[in-house]
C-alpha cells in the first residue's frame, strides 16, 4: 500500500520503564500502521502496554527506540515548540477519566485547545468563531443545555461527550481515545461508540485503547497486543 | 488568554487559594501600618531634632566655649546663602526654686542652660512657636508679667507640667509666678573656675515667664536663658566673650552638605586668621556640623530603631515567601491533572510556569489592594480606635504621659507604599518561582496517571 494513505506509522517501537529496581520492557519492537480515516481499536489487557503506545502515538511520551511518524514527519526529530503545536491542532485525546478542567465551565473546556493555541491578539480577533464551534460540537452532542455547566454538575456521559468535544475543536487529524468508555456504565459507553462510529463516518481518523473485546468490534480493525508486541 | 482565565479561576475558586491572597493581604495591611506609624515617629523626631539646633551648628564641646564669635556673626550677616544665626551659650545649672506655686512642682536639679537671644534663636529654630505664652511676641520671651526687676526664664514643659491622656501638657492660663535660682560654674577661658577660692559659683535669681515644648528630651532637660544673663553666670562675659555654639539656618533652596561646607570653609578661614589672637586655642576645638551629625546621638536612637523596623519587614517578606512557596506548592500538587491536560492539548513548559506566574502575580496585586485599603482604612481611624480602646479599656499604645507625641502619625507615605506592593510582588513570585518550574517540569504521562500499563 502507497505510504500516503497512512496518517499515522510507528516502527519498531520500545519503551520500558524502571520499577523500582527491574526495568520492565512495555513495548518491544512494536511496529504500527493507522490509515486516514480508520478506526482502529487497540486491545490488550491491563498492562500489555496500550496506553503507553497511545500517549507516544499522540507526542506525550517518547519512545526509547523507535520511530513515531506523522503524515510522514518522524515526531521525534520535532523541536518541543513543534510537538506543542502538533498536539494542539493535529491530535485530539478522549481519556478515560475525562479529564475536564474543573475550573471551567462546559462551554470553557470545549474551546480551551482553541484558546490555548492562539495569542492574546489572535485570541480576541478568533473568540466568536470558536465559541460558535464549541456550541456546535456541543449541541451535536446533545449538550446544548449544558454549556454553562461545570463539570462536577454533568453525568459521566456528558462529561465523556465535553472531553470529545474539546478533542474535536481545533479539528485534529487524528483522535487518540484512552479507555473512553471504561469509566460509564455500558448503555452511556455505547451512546459514546456511536459518537465514535458517526464521527469516523464523516472520515475522522480514530485510534482507540481498550481492554473490552465487546467495545472494540464497534472499530473497522482490531489489533491485539500481548506482551509488548502486536499478534 | 487562557492563562489569565484559569489565573483568576484558581484564585476565586480554590480555598487553599485565599490563605496565600489573605497571607498577602496581611503583611501588607501588617507592614503598611507599622510603617506608617513608626516612619511618621521617626520624622516627627528627626524633624523635631532639627527645628532645635536649625541646619548647621558651630559649636565645641568645652564648657569653656570659644571667642570672636561676634566677628564671625558680621561674617556670616555677608553670607548670602545664611537666613539667620543664632550664638548660644550651653552649660549646666543647679536650679532651685526661690518661691513656689501651686501650679508647679517645687524644683530643685541640675539642668541644662541655653542662653539665646530669643528673636535671632526663634529666627534659626522654632523656639518661637514652643513657647506657650509669648508665641505671638517671642521678644517678651524673658520679660516676667509681675515683677520687671529679676530677669525673666522660659523653662522646658516637661518638668513643670503633668500630661493628660491625650499628651497635652495642663499649662495654667495664666503664668505661674514663681522665681528660681540659677546656679552655674564660671570658666575662665583657661578652663579654670573662674572665682576658685572665693565664691566658687555665680548664682542668679530668675522669673519664671514662659514654658516651652520642643518635643524632644530638651523639654526635660532644659531651662532657657536671656543671652548675656546666660554668658555672665557662665563666666563667658569677660574681655573676649565668648559662647559654645552658633547655630545657623540656611535660605530655603540651599542644600544642607553645599551650605555646611561653605560655612566650614568660612570657619577655617576665619581660624586662620586669629591664629594670632588670645586664646586662638579655643578656635581650633570647634567644630562646623550639618544638623544631623550633631544631633547624631538624638538621630541614632530613630535610626536604629528604623533599621530593626527594616530588618523586621525583611523577616515578614521572607515569611510571606514561604507562606506563598507552601501554598503554591500545594496547588500545583493538586493541580498536576490540569498541568497534564494543558500540556495534551499543546500548551508549552514555558506557558504552565507563565500561568502559575500570572497566578501569583493576581495573589500580589490583590492582596496589596486589600491590605492597602484596610491599611488605609485603619490608619484613618488609628486614633479614633485608640481612644476607644482608651475610654474603654485604659490602653494606649503610646502612653502619652510617657511619650512626646500626640496624634498618632497615619499619613501613608507613598513611597513606603510603593515599597511594601514591590515587596509584596517580588516575595509572591519569588514563592512561585520554584513551584512554576515544578509544575512545567511535570511530564503529561506522569500527571495524567498514564504510566499504568
Amino acid at each position: 500500500m502507497n505510504d500516503n494513505n497512512f496518517i499515522l506509522k510507528a516502527e519498531n517501537l520500545h519503551k520500558s520503564y524502571r520499577m523500582g529496581r527491574t526495568q520492565v520492557s512495555v513495548l518491544k519492537g512494536l511496529d504500527l500502521a493507522v490509515k486516514k480515516g480508520e478506526f482502529l481499536a487497540i486491545v490488550g489487557a491491563s498492562g500489555s502496554g496500550k496506553s503507553t503506545l497511545l500517549h507516544i502515538l499522540g507526542a506525550l511520551d517518547r519512545p526509547d527506540k523507535g520511530v513515531v511518524s506523522f503524515k510522514g514527519q518522524n515526531l521525534q526529530q520535532l523541536t518541543n515548540n513543534k510537538l506543542n503545536k502538533f498536539r494542539n491542532a493535529m491530535v485530539g485525546f478522549v481519556f478515560q477519566f475525562y479529564h475536564l478542567l474543573d475550573e471551567l465551565n462546559v462551554l470553557e473546556n470545549v474551546f480551551l485547545p482553541a484558546m490555548a493555541g492562539k495569542s492574546v491578539l489572535g485570541w480576541i480577533t478568533s473568540r466568536a468563531e470558536a465559541k460558535k464551534r464549541a456550541k456546535d460540537l456541543l449541541t451535536q452532542f446533545g449538550l446544548a443545555d449544558r454549556v454553562n455547566h461545570k463539570p462536577y454538575q454533568l453525568s459521566g456521559g456528558e462529561r465523556q461527550r465535553t472531553a470529545i468535544a474539546r478533542a474535536l475543536m481545533n479539528q485534529p487529524e487524528l483522535l487518540l481515545a484512552d479507555e473512553p468508555t471504561g469509566n460509564l456504565d455500558s448503555a452511556t459507553g455505547n451512546g459514546i461508540l456511536d459518537v465514535f462510529e458517526k464521527l469516523n463516518n464523516n472520515g475522522q481518523t480514530i485510534v482507540m485503547v481498550t481492554h473490552d473485546e465487546r467495545i472494540a468490534q464497534r472499530a473497522q480493525r482490531i489489533i491485539t497486543l500481548t506482551d509488548g508486541q502486536i499478534i | 488568554m487562557y492563562k489569565a482565565i484559569l489565573a483568576i479561576r484558581y484564585l476565586f475558586k480554590r480555598r487553599i487559594s485565599h490563605f496565600s491572597l489573605v497571607a498577602v493581604a496581611l503583611c501588607v495591611f501588617v507592614v503598611l501600618v507599622v510603617m506608617t506609624v513608626l516612619s511618621g515617629l521617626t520624622s516627627q523626631f528627626k524633624n523635631n531634632a532639627h527645628l532645635s539646633v536649625g541646619d548647621c551648628i558651630i559649636s565645641t564641646k568645652s564648657l569653656v566655649g570659644f571667642a570672636y564669635y561676634e566677628q564671625f556673626l558680621e561674617i556670616l550677616d555677608n553670607e548670602k546663602i545664611v537666613e539667620a544665626a543664632s550664638p548660644v551659650i550651653k552649660n549646666y545649672a543647679i536650679v532651685k526654686s526661690v518661691t513656689t506655686s501651686s501650679a508647679v512642682p517645687y524644683i530643685e536639679r541640675t539642668l541644662k542652660i541655653a542662653g539665646i537671644d530669643p528673636v535671632s534663636h526663634s529666627r534659626v529654630t522654632g523656639f518661637a512657636d514652643w513657647l506657650h505664652y509669648n508665641k505671638t511676641d517671642t521678644a517678651k520671651a524673658f520679660e516676667p508679667v509681675y515683677d520687671t526687676n529679676l530677669p525673666g526664664c522660659v523653662m522646658g514643659v516637661g518638668f513643670l507640667f503633668d500630661r493628660d491622656s491625650d499628651g497635652n501638657y495642663l499649662i495654667p492660663e495664666q503664668i505661674p509666678q514663681f522665681e528660681i535660682d540659677v546656679t552655674s560654674f564660671p570658666l575662665t577661658a583657661k578652663g579654670a573656675l573662674a572665682k576658685a577660692g572665693t565664691g566658687v559659683v555665680n548664682t542668679k535669681t530668675f522669673a519664671f515667664t514662659d514654658c516651652a515644648q520642643s518635643r524632644i528630651s530638651a523639654d526635660w532637660q532644659t531651662i532657657y536663658l536671656p543671652f548675656k544673663e546666660a554668658q555672665l553666670l557662665c563666666g563667658m562675659a569677660g574681655a573676649e566673650k565668648r559662647v559654645n555654639a552658633i547655630h545657623i539656618k540656611f535660605k530655603p533652596g540651599v542644600d544642607l552638605p553645599t551650605g555646611c561646607e561653605t560655612i566650614n570653609a568660612l570657619w577655617q578661614n576665619f581660624v586662620t586668621k586669629k591664629a594670632e589672637a588670645a586664646h586662638a586655642n579655643l578656635l581650633r576645638k570647634v567644630k562646623v556640623q550639618n544638623w544631623k551629625i550633631y544631633s547624631r546621638e538624638m538621630v541614632a536612637v530613630a535610626e536604629t530603631q528604623q533599621t530593626m523596623m527594616i530588618f523586621c519587614f525583611a523577616m515578614i517578606g521572607i515569611i510571606t515567601v514561604f507562606i506563598v512557596f507552601v501554598v503554591f506548592y500545594m496547588i500545583v500538587c493538586h493541580k498536576t491533572k490540569d498541568i497534564g491536560i494543558l500540556k495534551s492539548i499543546g500548551v508549552s513548559n514555558a506557558n504552565i510556569k507563565a500561568l502559575f506566574l500570572s497566578f501569583a502575580f493576581l495573589v500580589a496585586a490583590c492582596g496589596s489592594v486589600i491590605g492597602t485599603l484596610a491599611g488605609w482604612k485603619f490608619l484613618v481611624h488609628i486614633n479614633q480606635i485608640e481612644d476607644w480602646l482608651f475610654e474603654h479599656f485604659g490602653f494606649q499604645l503610646f502612653d502619652r504621659t510617657m511619650y512626646a507625641i500626640g496624634d498618632i502619625p497615619n499619613t501613608i507615605d507613598l513611597k513606603v507604599l510603593a515599597g511594601i506592593i514591590s515587596v509584596a510582588f517580588l516575595a509572591c513570585l519569588a514563592g512561585a518561582f520554584i513551584p512554576s518550574r515544578q509544575a512545567a517540569k511535570l511530564e503529561p504521562v506522569d500527571t495524567l496517571q498514564v504510566n499504568q500499563l
